[in-house]
């Protein structure tokens, strides 16, 4: 049992729902990116997604591209970035998870990633160009190590399917809101809500949504349906607006923002 | 025609799809390289493209109508030519040139653009979108979907747009929409992550015509059965005209969809010796070629696992040639399955040598060829002049150079 499957345990006890709040890692620096882990952990965010910046991710819309090329021009390393999180993990209770390319993974080596991210203390991986069909390697070793593989199912994935990914996943079932790429939206598409709960029905595995969510109305349309719920591109355009602004002021904007949503399912 | 030894534009064109072949399996992998790395979104579009291309290799009419368009409106079969005052000036082995700068649109990109737009058709998709470097992928895509009535939107590189302006111009006029790529090194490789962004969207209703035997399944082996007809029609032209098979083929390698193109139906003529060119560039120093075949090693990029200039860290590294249409990190994975079995063989023209080779050709021949080509050029020149006479060397010569005359006068300093 991962540290994942512990915290949906806990949080299905007490009837609360998750929330994971993205962050691009090395945006604009680690030591950013721990204070802002640190403090949003304080403040209650229950897991996070820590974005592995790559060169070309395709499944990102231009507030998180940018932010990786911002990381990327600073020369962020993936061994700098475990480092970081090694830190950080054990001052935190909440659990981290990566989100990051099969480019980066595979060119580690998939054994050797896994190792070194339990290591610093990481529950997870996230690997949105990972399809299922691909995924028995790194599958098999995440295993082994209990150490969760968070599949994605999208709305164009037929049912069928959906459940074979729902049989491969562990931890959680990241359900993509849209057809589409990253990035905040005004409004989530009216199917939403019945896709999600169809889902529920197919598995026992907790279900999180993500892409596009970034506003309290988001999160309380969404929360009842879901077990938790992944806010990015609205938390990574905030720290790409902070220009020369004092850090802490920036850090203090983001807390608040993440805690107007976190009111929201709590 | 075959065997009546009759000249090359009365041969008759080779039936499109190829002779069944052991690679890629079924879920698009030629050895260890192939596959799909890409988002699950866009995983029932793939399959659904592979279902409907497999369905339409089986289906007469669909090899009927590509035929008809590939004879009275790109122009087929290409000459197979012999560069008799280039052969004389090398002095080694006869050179003949497979005419793909002949096609419409002056490049052999329009095979595959058909072929897909066709297929968009049947799949009741009625927008396309492509991806484009030297802009004659964008050109033929743009004019596939002119003349089927599709709408059209390429994704082009803000430096490609600037060094191949002719072709952003008439992809224009041809109705299409040219979306200018601003983002990472403003080349092929950025304008790909866009299309792809686009298409995450757009899935349902859009088709991704991809330009290269590279991509996620089913996008290497479908283009490579388009582009195949080069190969087919030179193997029975050589066999008709010259009686015998060419003893070398050299075709340049970008994403590989030329040279896929004409070593394919060559892979079993273990006699042929088979060689890719890829760019140079400045120098063999990391970030001054585009050469991954030569330079780099396999991994993840673009949806597929081949060989690519990556770093320590998995993110792609910059490249440089000067021809935008092979300014490319990655390369179709069925390329490094042929160098991984030693089927076929890669070497690397730098940008002077290409230049250079550029010169000869149009001087020799009358020819102006495209910078791409030109790299294919340089290393068959090469290679005939260490054979003998009675050697044949045959050249895809992918694309016309038109588009490449301002870059060039630009890097001559002449005023153009």
């Amino acid at each position: 049992m991962s540290s994942i499957d512990r915290l949906f345990e806990r949080l299905r006890a007490q009837r609360r729902k998750a929330l994971m709040p993205f962050v691009t890692a090395g945006d604009p620096d680690l030591d950013f990116t721990e204070q802002l882990i640190g403090r949003l952990a304080n403040r209650g965010a229950t897991m996070f997604e820590v974005g592995l910046p790559y060169s070309d991710p395709i499944a990102d819309g231009p507030v998180i591209q940018a932010s990786y090329t911002r990381a990327l021009d600073r020369g962020v390393r993936l061994d700098d970035i475990l480092a970081t999180l090694g830190r950080l993990a054990p001052r935190i209770e909440t659990p981290l998870v990566t989100m990051g390319s099969y480019a980066i993974i595979h060119r580690y080596g998939p054994a050797a990633f896994v190792a070194e991210a339990k290591a610093a203390g990481v529950a997870g991986a996230i690997v949105p160009d990972l399809p299922v069909e691909e995924s028995d390697e790194l599958a098999a070793i995440c295993r082994r190590e209990d150490f969760s593989l968070i599949q994605l199912i999208t709305p164009t994935t037929p049912p069928d399917r959906a459940r074979r990914i729902a049989e491969k996943t562990t931890g959680f079932i990241y359900y993509v809101s849209v057809t589409g790429i990253t990035g905040e939206r005004n409004k989530l598409p009216p199917a939403l809500v019945d896709q999600v709960a169809w889902l529920r029905e197919q598995t026992p595995l907790p279900i999180c949504i993500g892409f596009g969510i970034s506003r309290p109305e988001h999160v309380r349309a969404l929360a009842p349906v879901a077990d938790g719920l992944i806010v990015g591109s609205a938390i990574v355009r905030r720290v790409a607006q902070a220009g020369e602004r004092p850090r802490n002021e920036v850090l203090s904007e983001i807390e608040q923002y993440v805690g107007e949503l976190l009111a929201e399912v709590n | 025609m075959s065997g009546a030894g009759g000249p090359s534009h009365f041969a008759r064109i080779v039936p499109i799809m190829p002779v069944s072949s052991p690679v890629p399996d079924p879920r698009g992998r030629f050895g260890p390289f192939g596959g799909r790395y890409i988002p699950e979104t866009l995983v029932r579009a793939l399959d659904q493209l592979a279902e409907q291309y497999a369905a339409a290799n089986r289906d007469p009419s669909f090899r009927a109508e590509l035929e008809e368009l590939y004879r009275n409106y790109v122009g087929r079969p290409s000459p197979l030519y012999h560069a008799r005052r280039l052969s004389r000036k090398v002095g080694g082995a006869q050179i003949y040139l497979k005419r793909e700068d002949l096609n419409h649109t002056g490049s052999h990109k329009i095979n595959n653009t058909l072929g897909q737009a066709l297929l968009t058709m049947r799949m009741g998709k009625r927008r396309v979108i492509a991806e484009t470097g030297a802009g004659q992928h964008g050109v033929a895509t743009a004019t596939a979907c002119a003349h089927f009535g599709l709408e059209c939107v390429v994704y082009m590189g803000e430096e490609d747009i600037r060094r191949q302006r002719p072709n952003v111009f008439s992809m224009r006029l041809l109705g299409a929409e040219v979306r200018p790529v601003g983002s990472g090194s403003r080349t092929l490789r950025d304008a790909i992550n866009e299309a792809m962004r686009d298409w995450m969207s757009s899935v349902e209703t859009t088709h991704y015509c991809l330009g290269s035997v590279m991509g996620p399944h089913p996008f290497p082996v479908m283009v490579r059965d388009f582009q195949s007809v080069i190969g087919r029609e030179a193997r029975e032209q050589c066999l008709d005209q010259l009686g015998r098979l060419p003893d070398l083929i050299v075709a340049c390698v970008g994403g590989g969809s030329n040279a896929g193109g004409i070593f394919f139906p060559f892979i079993d003529d273990k006699q042929v010796a088979l060689l890719g060119v890829e760019a140079g560039g400045r120098s063999t120093r990391p970030g001054d070629h585009a050469a991954p075949l030569n330079f780099g090693r396999p991994g993840i990029l673009h949806g597929s696992y081949s060989y690519v200039m990556q770093d320590d860290d998995g993110q792609t590294c910059p490249v440089h040639s000067i021809s935008a249409g092979l300014d490319y990190p990655g390369v179709g994975p069925e390329h490094s399955y042929w160098k991984e079995i030693g089927r076929a063989s890669y070497a690397t023209a730098s940008d002077d040598e290409v230049l250079e080779a550029f010169d000869v050709l149009a001087r020799t021949e009358g020819i102006i060829a495209a910078l791409e080509s030109s790299h294919a050029v340089a290393k068959a020149i090469d290679e005939a002049a260490r054979r003998p006479a009675d050697q044949i060397v045959l050249v895809n010569l992918s694309g016309r150079g038109d588009k490449d005359a301002a870059e060039i006068a630009r890097l001559r300093g002449v005023e153009f």
